[in-house]
């Protein structure tokens, strides 16, 4: 393996005007060639997270490294190796779409030739071939992220950061980009990206460190991390037609095995009720649950096995929802 | 020396010219429209009806040279910087190339350096047109006449850095007002200083103006001895001393609150 890509030890960052750590002795390491996800609500410290490895927040305490290079003490040797897809659109709007790229490129000295060669290879492979002469006022946010995506490969770093790649973008293109970070990825680019969506970090990460509060919570792959909720899968019941909703319920609780039946406050169609069934086997519960629904008047609408979800995971470490 | 780093440095410089190239009219315009018609009007309009005497322009000429480089240098870094560093963020991605942070404010000025010098060279074939016989330039001091041209200029993209990182966007109106309008008036531009001696406390409060001391110099290299008389301006030693402590003191001060906005 080598020295890792990323190693941040002790990590403290307090900001000048504030009364807690905006990172609070975070501590992680990330391989080469993975992917990396920091998960956490807004206000977790992912972003300064980010910001120390990027060079733009000095660390108050604490270090980072960069394939082994200070990032407090080498900025400049940093900047060279990572590439930076920040939150929002920070494009140079003074220039043309492919020169954001060849300009970039040039930033970062890399050669005329090749510079050029790899703006029309990039632009070609993020679908921007057609409008690589335009300003990118008219681009839309889908198509300004992968601007900002084939901008960030133009160096050829070797550490990319996304932060929160995926925010605001409409289904098609998150699933457009989801599929070129693995690209990247395969190509042996390290990825640390930062996300609020469970589904992301669960799609994408090798490894995901949930934070909260400037510290991390945990940090594992997510199969591990869904392994952490207590009786492991959910079985989830609908019935209609039901008069005693607790009725219903105690008849859920009394099934031998069950440890816990929580009602699930959403209403999936009108007329319904749903509860959740934790147990260690959830499988053999499906006959007797069905049973009690019936038992007590009322009609199955629907029985299905939940699998244990990042969003679980994160309720049960911190006690609330991600957003 | 770094050799990455000079290559971003020039390649962040080649942007800001490619850029401007490419609204040069605009550019020009956005320089000339003001020293023009000021040019027109005390240069031409008035001596003709009689309301200043003709020597008028050339004592003027030199001032309006020194008004637009510092002018055009100014709004060379002033209204990007406030506008990148408030919201647009353009300039992260020159931030994150492998160069020293303050070597970006350094382009900054080198570049608006750039601007104001050629804004305060049209001026010259411009007065040249427009006052015609009025137009009166010495030339034997040409090498201190290009120095004072370039300073000028670069006395004004260093106030233009330090007003860049310390404005906000929302206060861009305010300080139109509240800067331009005061440096415009109080900096020797529509007359010499040494005229000022009956009104003494206005002569040593322009004296606080960095503009005074560039309308002085380019005074002292361009006005022509006229009926055998030698303008006297402030001494040139003053006046170096002067622009140069002010380039040291606001490249500084721009360069520390740049760094602060931009690494927390």
């Amino acid at each position: 393996m080598g020295t890792p890509a990323i190693a941040v030890r002790n990590l403290v960052k307090r900001y000048s005007k504030s009364k807690t750590n905006a990172v609070d002795g975070v501590s992680f390491e990330v391989s080469r060639g993975e992917i990396f996800g920091l998960l956490g609500p807004n206000g977790a410290g992912k972003t300064t997270t980010i910001g120390v490895l990027t060079t733009s927040i000095v660390p108050t305490e604490g270090s980072a490294h960069i394939y082994d290079v200070d990032v407090a003490r080498d900025p400049i040797s940093v900047k060279q190796r990572i590439a930076v897809v920040p939150q929002q659109s920070n494009l140079d709007r003074s220039l043309k779409v492919r020169e954001i790229l060849t300009f970039h490129a040039a930033y970062h000295g890399v050669p005329r030739k090749q510079r050029e060669a790899l703006a029309d290879k990039l632009l070609d492979e993020l679908g921007l071939g057609e409008r690589k002469n335009e300003k990118v006022n008219r681009y839309s946010g889908g198509m300004a992220q992968r601007l900002m995506i084939a901008r960030a490969l133009m160096h050829e770093p070797d550490v990319l950061f996304l932060d929160e790649p995926t925010n605001n973008l409409d289904p098609q293109s998150r699933l457009f980009l989801w599929e070129r970070i693995r690209e990247m990825n395969a190509r042996g680019l390290t990825i640390l990206l930062t996300t609020h969506d469970m589904d992301e970090a669960d799609k994408l990460c090798n490894r995901i460190a949930v934070m909260d509060h400037g510290k991390i919570l945990v940090n594992d792959t997510p199969a591990e991390l869904k392994k952490m909720i207590p009786g492991g899968t959910a079985l989830e019941v609908r019935a209609s037609g039901v008069r005693a909703a607790e009725k219903v319920e105690a008849a859920l609780a009394a099934i031998s095995g069950v440890t816990k039946v929580e009602p699930v406050a959403e209403e999936a169609e009108p007329g319904t009720l749903t509860w959740r069934l934790y147990a260690e086997a959830v499988n053999n519960h499906i006959g007797p649950a069905a049973q009690a629904v019936l038992g007590e008047g009322a009609e199955v609408r629907d029985l299905s096995v939940k699998q244990p979800s990042l969003e679980e995971v994160f309720i049960f470490l911190t006690g609330r929802h991600l957003r | 020396m770094n050799k990455l780093a000079l290559k971003a440095f020039f390649a962040i410089l080649r942007r800001d010219i490619v850029v401007t190239w490419r609204e040069f009219i605009p550019f020009l315009l956005q320089a000339l429209m003001q020293p023009l018609f000021i040019l027109f009007i005390f240069g031409k309009v008035l001596p003709n009806i009689g309301l200043a005497s003709g020597s008028f322009a050339s004592l003027m000429l030199p001032g309006i040279v020194a008004l637009s480089g510092m002018i055009a240098a100014m709004q060379g870094v002033t209204l990007p910087l406030v506008l990148d560093l408030g919201f647009a963020r353009e300039i992260d991605d020159r931030l994150l190339s492998p160069l020293p942070v303050w070597w970006v404010p350094l382009e900054k000025v080198l570049f608006a350096t750039m601007r104001g010098t050629v804004a305060s060279s049209v001026i010259f074939p411009l007065g040249r047109l427009i006052l015609g016989s009025g137009y009166a330039v010495r030339t034997d001091r040409l090498p201190i006449l290009i120095g004072m041209v370039v300073l000028t200029a670069l006395v004004g993209s260093t106030i233009g850095l330090l007003m860049g990182t310390t404005i906000k966007p929302e206060q861009i109106s305010l300080m139109f007002t509240l800067i331009f309008t005061p440096l415009l008036f109080t900096g020797c531009t529509y007359y010499p200083w040494g005229a000022l001696n009956h009104i003494r406390w206005f002569q040593i409060l322009v004296l606080f103006n960095p503009l005074t001391y560039a309308a002085e110099g380019l005074r002292y290299s361009m006005v022509p001895p006229m009926n055998g008389f030698v303008l006297t301006t402030l001494g040139l030693n003053w006046i170096l001393l002067a622009l140069g402590m002010s380039v040291v003191v606001m490249f500084a001060l721009g360069t520390r609150t740049f760094y602060k906005r931009v690494v927390t």
